[in-house]
C-alpha cells in the first residue's frame, strides 16, 4: 500500500538481492550474478550426491494460490538440492477457501519460522504485497503473479540463451503469441534489455498484444513473417484454450496458420537460430511438432537450467536476508 | 492566533447568533472577493458588510482568514450498516464539517436508496448527527438491478434530489429510455456514472503503459465514452436534465463539449483525485490508488483541468468511498476500490490553485455554487435572508492529516499528508458544525 519503487524493495541497502519479485529495473550486474550463479550450480545435477548445504536448517514454503505442478516442482527440487526443508502449501484449496484471509495466512506461517515464500498467485502485484506490507524479513520468490511477472522463469530463459549464443550483444530475440496474458513475456522483454540485447520483438494479433506494448522496451510486430526475419532466438508462448472462448482469437487453426512456427517460418529466422518455450508447449496450436522435436529446438535443456537457476535466486536471497538481518543486530550492538 | 469568542460550540441544537469579523469573504456565486463582515442571527446570514455591530453575538475574528459558502460534495458514497463501507452517517459528516463541507449528495448505493424507510433513516441519522445536510440520490431502478423502475417521484417527494442508477449496469437501452422519460416527467435530474460494463469487466486499472507493465487487468478509457455517447444521445431524445459523474478521460470531454454547444441540459462532474493523480500513482501496485473510473493517463489528467477551468466540467467531487483496512491490505487487483475523501476535499482544491492549475474563483466555485447549480438546489452561495452555511478558512495554516484524520476510511493516499488549509468555523444550516483553533 505504501509506495515501494519495484527494484528497491527486491534489494539490501548494499545491492544484495532478498526478495525476487520481477526483473524489471535489476542492476545488470546482479542478473550477471544470478547467471553465474546458477552456471556453479548446473553440475550439481549431474553428481551421484546431488546436494549443496547452502540453505541446511532453513524452510521454505512453496505458498500456491493458483495450482502449477511443474513449476512447483522445480523449485521443490531447488530447495531440495540446497539441503533446505520444503512445505508444500496447496493454498487454493486450504486456508482461503475456509474463510482466512491472504493476510492472516501469511502471519500464520511466518509464526512458523518459515525463512522463504516461493509465491505463485492469479492476481498482479501479489508478491509485492507479501514482501512490502506483509513479511519483509522473509525472502519472496516470486513464482509467477497474474499478468505480471514470472523472473525465475524468466532468467533460465536467459541462462538458456547465454549458453546457447554466448552472451546478448547484437542479439534479436522474438517472443511470439499470447503476450497481453503473459507475465513470462514481460519478465523477459525486461531481462533482455538489461542485458543488453539489441532489439526485442513482441509478435501477435492485436488483440492478444498490450496496450503500448513497445513501451515495455521492444518493437511490436503483427506479421510473423516481418518479426522473425534474421532473429537469433524465437521464444513461443503457450496459448490457453480459454482465449477462444473470450472473442480474442477465432480458432486454434487460424491463429497457427498466422503465428504457429513451423519449419517454413523458422526459415526467416538466422541459421543458427535456436527455439524456445516455457512449457507445456501445444503441439500444433502454437508451435509444428517438427520444430518442438527438431535440432534448433533447446525446449528440454531450459528445464533442466531451470532447477539450477531456481537454486542461484534461492541461495542469493536467503544470503540477502542474512547480511541484512546481521546489519540491523550490528546496529544495535552500535547504539 | 485570532479565537473563536468561548460561547460558540458545536453541534448545539441552538441557532447561531454570529458576527465573523474582518475576514476574506470569497463568494464566487456572486462575484464576491472583499474582507468583510457577516451577521448571523437565530441561524440567518442577515447581512454581509463593513464594521458591522451586533450586541449579544458571539464574536469571531476572522482577520486573515477567507469565508466561504459551505462546501457542497456531490457525490459521496455513505456508510451505512450493510454497505460495507467503514464508519456511519456521524462519523463521516463530522469528517466533512471538519473540512468546511455542508452538503452532501450522497449515491443510492448504500441501502439501496429505493424505499421512503432509507431515505427517512439516512435524514434521522443525518439530523441526529447535525454535522452536515445529506440530499440523498434515488435509485433510478429498483434495488439498482437496472431491470425494473424505482418509485422515483415518492422518492423525490421524501426527500431524494435526483435520480441514478450508481454506476450500476441498466439492463437495455430501452429500460434507460423508459427510466429517462419517467424522471423528466417529475423534472427529476438524473446522474449518469457512465462505463460500458463489458468494456470494464474485469478491470482494475487504466489500459495504458502502467497496467501493460505492472500486467493489471484494463479498463480502456473509450468504456467510459461509449457510454457517454449513448446516454447523450437518450438524453436529447427524452430531454431530461443530466448530470455525468466522474469523468475521467479526454475522449469523454469532447463529446460533452459538444453536448452543452448544442444546448443540451447536460452538467458534468469530476473526482479531486483524477485532477490530482494519474496512472502513474499506481507504482508499487499502491491500493490506495485503486479507484473506479481508474486513474487514467497524464495527457488525460491535464485534459481534466482544462476542463474545469473552462467549465466543460462544472464541479469537483470528492467521491468519498471509506473502505476498512482489511479490504485494501491485499493484492492490487483483489482490493476494493474506492478513497476515503471529505477530509482533504478542500486542501487538494487549495493545492491545485497553489500548482497553479486552477484560478481560485472558479477552483472554490466548483466545490460551492457549481455543483448545486448542477442539481438545483439551494447552497454553495452567501445569500442574505437563509439560514446560513459556510465555513472559515485558515488558507495559509498547513493541516497535518497523520493527526487530525476524521472518516473512519484510512484509505487514501494523503491519509498522512501536510496539506495548506485548515478549517477553523463550519456553521451548516444556521448551526456549528465544526470549531477549533
Amino acid at each position: 500500500m505504501t509506495l515501494a519503487p519495484s527494484s528497491r524493495v527486491q534489494l539490501t541497502d548494499d545491492g544484495k538481492l532478498r526478495h525476487f519479485l520481477t526483473t524489471e529495473h535489476l542492476p545488470r550486474s546482479l542478473l550477471e550474478d544470478i547467471l553465474d550463479t546458477a552456471a556453479s550450480f548446473v553440475d550439481v545435477g549431474g553428481r551421484s550426491i546431488k546436494k549443496v548445504p547452502l540453505l541446511r536448517g532453513k524452510t521454505v514454503v512453496n505458498l500456491f494460490f493458483e495450482s502449477s505442478t511443474r513449476t512447483r516442482s522445480t523449485f521443490e527440487l531447488a530447495a531440495q538440492r540446497l539441503s533446505a526443508d520444503v512445505l508444500n502449501l496447496d493454498i487454493a484449496k486450504s486456508a482461503t477457501s475456509k474463510g482466512e484471509t491472504l493476510l492472516d495466512t501469511l502471519r500464520n506461517l511466518e509464526a512458523m519460522a518459515a525463512d522463504m515464500f516461493v509465491v505463485r498467485h492469479q492476481d498482479s502485484g501479489a508478491p509485492f504485497f507479501i514482501a512490502n506490507e506483509v513479511t519483509p524479513d522473509v525472502a519472496v520468490i516470486n513464482a509467477g503473479d497474474g499478468r505480471h511477472a514470472h523472473p525465475t522463469q524468466a532468467m533460465l530463459d536467459m541462462y538458456t540463451i547465454r549458453h546457447y549464443k554466448g552472451g546478448f550483444e547484437g542479439l534479436k530475440v522474438a517472443i511470439v503469441g499470447d503476450i497481453l496474458h503473459s507475465r513470462v513475456a514481460r519478465s523477459q522483454v525486461h531481462a533482455l534489455n538489461i542485458l543488453g540485447a539489441e532489439e526485442v520483438r513482441l509478435i501477435g494479433p492485436k488483440t492478444l498484444l498490450p496496450v503500448d506494448a513497445q513501451g515495455l522496451g521492444a518493437t511490436v510486430f503483427t506479421d510473423m513473417g516481418q518479426g522473425l526475419k534474421d532473429v537469433d532466438v524465437v521464444i513461443m508462448l503457450r496459448l490457453q484454450k480459454e482465449r477462444m472462448d473470450s472473442a480474442l482469437l477465432p480458432s486454434e487453426s487460424e491463429f497457427f496458420r498466422l503465428y504457429g512456427l513451423n519449419n517454413e517460418k523458422l526459415q526467416l529466422a538466422k541459421p543458427d537460430a535456436i527455439v524456445m518455450h516455457p512449457g507445456p508447449i501445444n503441439r500444433g496450436v502454437e508451435i509444428a511438432s517438427e520444430v518442438a522435436d527438431g535440432p534448433r529446438s533447446v525446449i528440454l535443456n531450459q528445464v533442466t537450467f531451470g532447477i539450477a537457476v531456481r537454486m542461484a535466486v534461492m541461495s542469493m536471497a536467503i544470503s540477502g536476508q542474512e547480511s541484512s538481518a546481521q546489519g540491523r543486530t550490528g546496529g544495535e550492538r552500535g547504539q | 492566533m485570532p479565537r473563536a469568542a468561548r460561547e460558540v460550540s458545536v453541534a448545539s441544537s441552538k441557532k447561531a447568533n454570529i458576527l465573523i469579523r474582518k475576514g476574506r469573504v470569497i463568494d464566487p456565486a456572486n462575484g464576491r472577493d472583499e474582507v468583510a463582515d457577516l451577521l448571523i442571527e437565530n441561524g440567518r446570514l442577515v447581512r454581509i458588510g463593513a464594521s458591522l455591530d451586533a450586541p449579544g453575538a458571539d464574536i469571531v475574528d476572522a482577520e486573515g482568514h477567507w469565508v466561504l459558502p459551505g462546501l457542497v460534495d456531490a457525490c459521496v458514497h455513505l456508510s451505512l450498516p450493510g454497505s460495507g463501507r467503514s464508519g456511519d452517517i456521524a462519523s463521516e459528516t463530522r469528517a466533512a464539517a471538519a473540512g468546511g463541507i455542508t452538503h452532501l449528495v450522497a449515491q443510492p448505493d448504500c441501502g439501496p436508496v429505493d424505499s421512503t424507510a432509507v431515505v427517512r433513516l439516512i435524514r434521522e441519522q443525518a439530523g441526529q448527527a447535525g454535522f452536515a445536510r445529506i440530499m440523498p440520490i434515488a435509485a433510478m431502478t429498483q434495488g439498482l438491478a437496472g431491470d425494473q423502475l424505482a418509485e422515483m417521484a415518492t422518492l423525490a417527494k421524501a426527500g431524494c434530489i435526483a435520480v441514478g442508477n450508481a454506476g450500476r449496469k441498466v439492463a437495455s437501452a430501452l429500460v434507460l429510455k423508459r427510466s429517462l422519460e419517467y424522471a423528466s416527467t417529475f423534472d427529476l435530474p438524473v446522474m449518469f456514472r457512465p462505463q460500458d460494463s463489458a468494456l470494464s469487466a474485469g478491470g482494475c486499472a487504466h489500459e495504458g503503459a502502467v497496467a501493460t507493465r505492472l500486467g493489471l487487468p484494463g479498463i480502456p478509457a473509450v468504456a467510459e465514452s461509449v457510454d457517454l455517447s449513448r446516454d447523450l444521445l437518450l438524453v436529447e431524445a427524452t430531454g431530461v436534465r443530466a448530470h455525468f459523474q466522474q469523468i475521467s478521460s479526454a475522449d469523454s470531454l469532447r463529446l460533452l463539449r459538444a453536448a452543452k454547444r448544442r444546448g443540451l441540459p447536460v452538467t458534468a462532474d469530476v473526482s479531486i483525485q483524477h485532477l490530482l493523480l494519474d496512472e502513474s500513482a499506481l507504482e508499487g501496485f499502491n491500493s490506495h490508488c485503486h479507484v473506479i473510473p481508474p486513474l487514467r493517463s497524464a495527457a488525460d489528467r491535464e485534459a481534466l483541468l482544462e476542463a474545469v477551468a473552462d467549465g466543460t466540467i462544472d464541479a469537483i467531487c470528492s467521491q468519498h468511498t471509506p473502505i476498512g483496512s482489511s479490504s485494501k491490505a491485499a493484492p492490487f487487483p483483489a482490493t476494493k476500490p474506492g478513497m476515503a475523501g471529505l477530509d482533504t476535499l478542500l486542501g487538494l482544491v487549495l493545492q491545485l490553485v497553489d500548482d497553479g492549475k486552477l484560478a481560485l474563483p472558479r477552483a472554490l466555485d466548483a466545490v460551492t455554487a457549481a455543483p448545486a447549480r448542477c442539481l438545483g438546489i439551494l447552497a454553495g452561495q452567501l445569500e442574505t435572508g437563509r439560514p446560513a452555511s459556510l465555513c472559515v478558512l485558515d488558507a495559509s495554516a498547513e493541516k497535518d492529516y497523520a493527526e487530525h484524520w476524521l472518516s473512519a476510511g484510512n484509505n487514501s493516499p494523503w491519509r498522512r499528508a501536510v496539506l495548506k488549509g485548515n478549517v477553523k468555523l463550519t456553521v451548516c444550516q444556521g448551526k456549528v458544525s465544526w470549531l477549533t483553533d
